[in-house]
């Protein structure tokens, strides 16, 4: 069966307090920090961008499974920050790792679901015997306007899954997709920073496609909650990813360990591969996992995941665990600075 | 002057209606107030529609049209109007049509009331609201109805004591009621410590203390009640209207804790009908924010000046009280839909005297009233129904 050969995750090392964000704006942080469960968010260096993310994390995974650029036939990097408006970041990756020139590489965008979907088209390729391996990559460098409620949450990160049908550490047995026209979050061309439609993106947004996708998910795989040892969903912010998986009838043991939003903030695309690949970090096999993305606009996938023991003869560290260990605080002009939030008058 | 009945009534449940658009809201309680009044598309002789906000919000103008094109009223040319006054705009619509009826001009209208509040982000609902207040002298400045509303907040606790917990008192209340409600946004009760330690929004006002922007629509059908009786629905007659205004900024007004138009209003609605406040069994008073009903008591004369804090800390405005106040749930719990917003008003007032209210229902009410205002009350409405 197909699924995941290897994974690979990358997290910057620094990160700011929603405190200190508030400050800046005279709100109440720890007010702001406790209605969104999110307490710091990851930034991004200077020199950090979706590619480099990309190309870090597919390296780990790269490196775990001991596999050369030759064996890989696809590269489908999912984000809604690509760096070049036109210029693939899948090209660059693939050259990267020396994959190429023998392979298919695009970039794909659906809000912050287009990792996932990735990883469906890997698997129709695996397949298909189309190619041997595909990677699927979610990554993204998201900003919210200064002052904005996004501003609290939207960070930095991403992850790289290895698809294949050989040596899988974990078999992707059932996915699925549900996906309807929902405009709860946009940004239109040329525009710096998406708008978002407040209390919109909830109930008839996020809620309603992660929920659905998920019970759909397990429906199609005869499981219930209470068969899966781990469940990670997309998480814009800390409360929203509980609230789905309660929904679904999952409890916190479940989905404490791949819920990383309250401490690195919300990584759009990179949220649910962040999230499984700190579940992988401390998998056993046999353990199961749903794994539910979502992506404004709006869709979700869903994942009945199960790992083998083939996951005991990779290496795993460094975990995400480790990453999120040494990130570094930086105040918020540092932060503007990294992120290319001040004007810099006629030089700029 | 004839009497005039309301003889049929439709409301959805107020809250965010994001599958509902303006012109359903409308088609939707327009059909259910008719088929309530047991009465057909001929029968209606003029619309009045209470919207504040749709040219704003929708980017829509002309709704009195709209409305009436999509309710199937066009292919009769019923003639539709559209009424606007703030938050006022759903009982002031109520108003025109009564004295229409009664002066003998129509027979039979139908009122709706709807607004779209969250299909924008909150900054610009918000400021589609501020509409409502002096551009010159208060939204261009920066004030919203929120910072007003806290200013007279704070000048009643300094003139009369009223207190924080006095305050959170008609929140509470105004949420158990809706808790009875099916149609109410907020169904739900809160306690009053929940209320004194929500978020502040402008001191001393928390953000339990203010009703939400919601979406929602209500219609009554108004019919002559001499005409009445050859439609099946027991009436409620509106036995009472006033309306009054005052100056449009709050701080060109005597005393900056008075709402005078309300009490002015009030008192021609009573003039007109013989009844004083000791006639009314329930009222719905426009709470947009916790001090804006304690002073509609006072100004009606329910309660004297400075009392209706303290009466309400007592829950003598709770069911089973001295005098029922928003059994709905009133603004802060039903919800608050600016054009729709005096029309539930009203049907409230209708379910009560029918004895059809349901967990909420005043036992052997007879006498009810309606108080709906615009802004800081520089529009105010007032009716009086008696059961028949």
């Amino acid at each position: 069966m197909s699924g995941i050969v290897s994974y690979g995750a990358y997290v910057p090392s620094h990160k700011i307090e929603t405190g200190e964000i508030a400050s800046v704006w005279g709100a109440d942080g720890s007010a702001w920090a406790k209605n969104l469960n999110v307490y710091s968010k990851s930034v991004p260096g200077p020199d950090e961008d979706v590619i480099t993310i990309s190309v870090e994390a597919t390296r780990q995974a790269m490196q775990r499974a001991k596999l050369s650029g030759d064996k890989i036939g696809a590269i489908y990097t999912g984000s809604e920050s690509h760096p070049y408006a036109v210029k693939p970041t899948s090209t660059i990756v693939a050259e990267a790792i020396g994959a190429t020139p023998h392979l298919t590489a695009v970039d794909y965008e659906f809000a912050c679901k287009a990792g996932t979907a990735a990883i469906q088209s890997c698997l129709g390729m695996v397949g298909d015997g189309q190619v041997e391996n595909g990677i699927a990559i979610g990554v993204d460098t998201s900003q919210g306007a200064p002052g904005d409620a996004l501003e609290y949450s939207a960070s930095a990160g991403g992850g790289a899954l290895i698809i294949g049908s050989k040596k899988v550490i974990a078999e992707i047995n059932h996915t699925t997709s549900y996906t309807t026209d929902t405009p709860d979050f946009w940004r239109r061309e040329g525009q710096k920073y998406p708008r978002h439609g407040g209390r919109f993106t909830g109930k008839p947004a996020f809620f309603k496609h992660v929920i659905s996708c998920g019970m759909k998910t397990m429906e199609m795989a005869g499981t219930e909650a209470k068969d899966y040892n781990y469940i990670v969903t997309h998480q814009p912010n800390g409360k929203f990813p509980m609230r789905a998986a309660k929904s679904l009838g999952f409890n916190a043991e479940q989905f404490e360990t791949g819920l990383l939003t309250p401490r690195i903030g919300n990584t759009y695309s990179g949220a649910v591969f962040l999230g499984l690949a700190a579940i992988l970090d401390v998998a056993k096999p046999g353990d199961r996992i749903l794994a539910v993305a979502y992506g404004s606009g709006a869709g979700s996938d869903g994942f009945d995941i199960t790992v083998t023991n083939q996951i005991k003869k990779i290496n795993r560290s460094e975990t995400v665990e480790d990453m999120i260990a040494r990130m570094k605080i930086v105040n918020y002009a540092t932060y503007a600075k990294y992120r290319g939030k001040l004007n810099m008058g006629a030089s700029n | 002057m004839r009497d005039v009945s309301v003889i049929g009534i439709g409301i959805t449940k107020f809250g965010e209606l994001w599958d509902m658009s303006l012109r359903e809201l409308g088609l939707k309680t327009g059909l259910a107030a008719i088929s309530d009044a047991g009465i057909t598309s001929k029968d209606i002789d003029a619309l009045y529609i209470g919207n504040m906000a749709a040219g704003s919000t929708l980017q829509q103008e002309h709704v009195s049209a709209l409305i009436a094109d999509y309710c199937g009223l066009t292919s009769q040319n019923v003639p539709a109007t559209r009424v606007e006054a703030a938050s006022a705009s759903g009982g002031l619509a109520i108003r025109q049509a009564y004295m229409a009826i009664s002066g003998g001009f129509i027979d039979v209208a139908v009122v709706g009331g709807a607004e779209k509040m969250t299909d924008v982000s909150d900054s610009e609902s918000s400021y589609t609201v501020s509409m409502g207040s002096d551009e010159q002298w208060e939204s261009q400045a920066g004030a919203t109805f929120a910072s007003l509303h806290a200013m007279i907040a704070q000048s009643h606790m300094d003139e009369f004591g009223t207190s924080r917990e006095e305050l959170s008192a008609v929140s509470e209340k105004n949420h158990y009621h809706a808790s009875m409600n099916p149609m109410a946004q907020f169904p739900f009760q809160i306690n009053g410590d929940a209320v004194s330690n929500s978020g502040m929004v402008s001191s001393p006002l928390r953000m339990l203390d203010c009703a939400p922007n919601s979406d929602g629509g209500a219609a009554v059908v108004l019919c002559a009640t001499e005409k009445a009786k050859k439609f099946k629905k027991k009436g409620v007659r509106i036995i009472g209207s006033g309306q009054a205004s005052d100056t449009l900024s709050l701080h060109h007004r005597e005393h900056i804790n008075r709402l005078p138009a309300i009490g002015i209003a009030a008192k021609r609605a009573f003039k007109s009908c013989g009844k004083k406040a000791s006639d009314i069994d329930l009222i719905e008073v426009h709470d947009n924010f916790t001090i804006s009903e304690i002073i509609a008591l006072e100004e009606i004369g329910i309660f004297k000046r400075g009392k209706a804090a303290v009466m309400s800390l007592n829950g003598e405005t709770r069911l089973g009280g001295k005098i029922a106040v928003n059994t709905s749930g009133g603004l802060k719990a039903r919800g608050h839909a600016p054009g729709a917003t005096g029309i539930a008003q009203i049907i409230e007032i209708v379910q009560q005297l029918r004895g059809e209210a349901g967990d909420r229902q005043v036992e052997g009410a007879k006498i009810g009233m309606t108080e709906n205002h615009g802004g800081t009350a520089a529009t105010a409405v007032v009716h009086i129904l008696e059961a028949e």
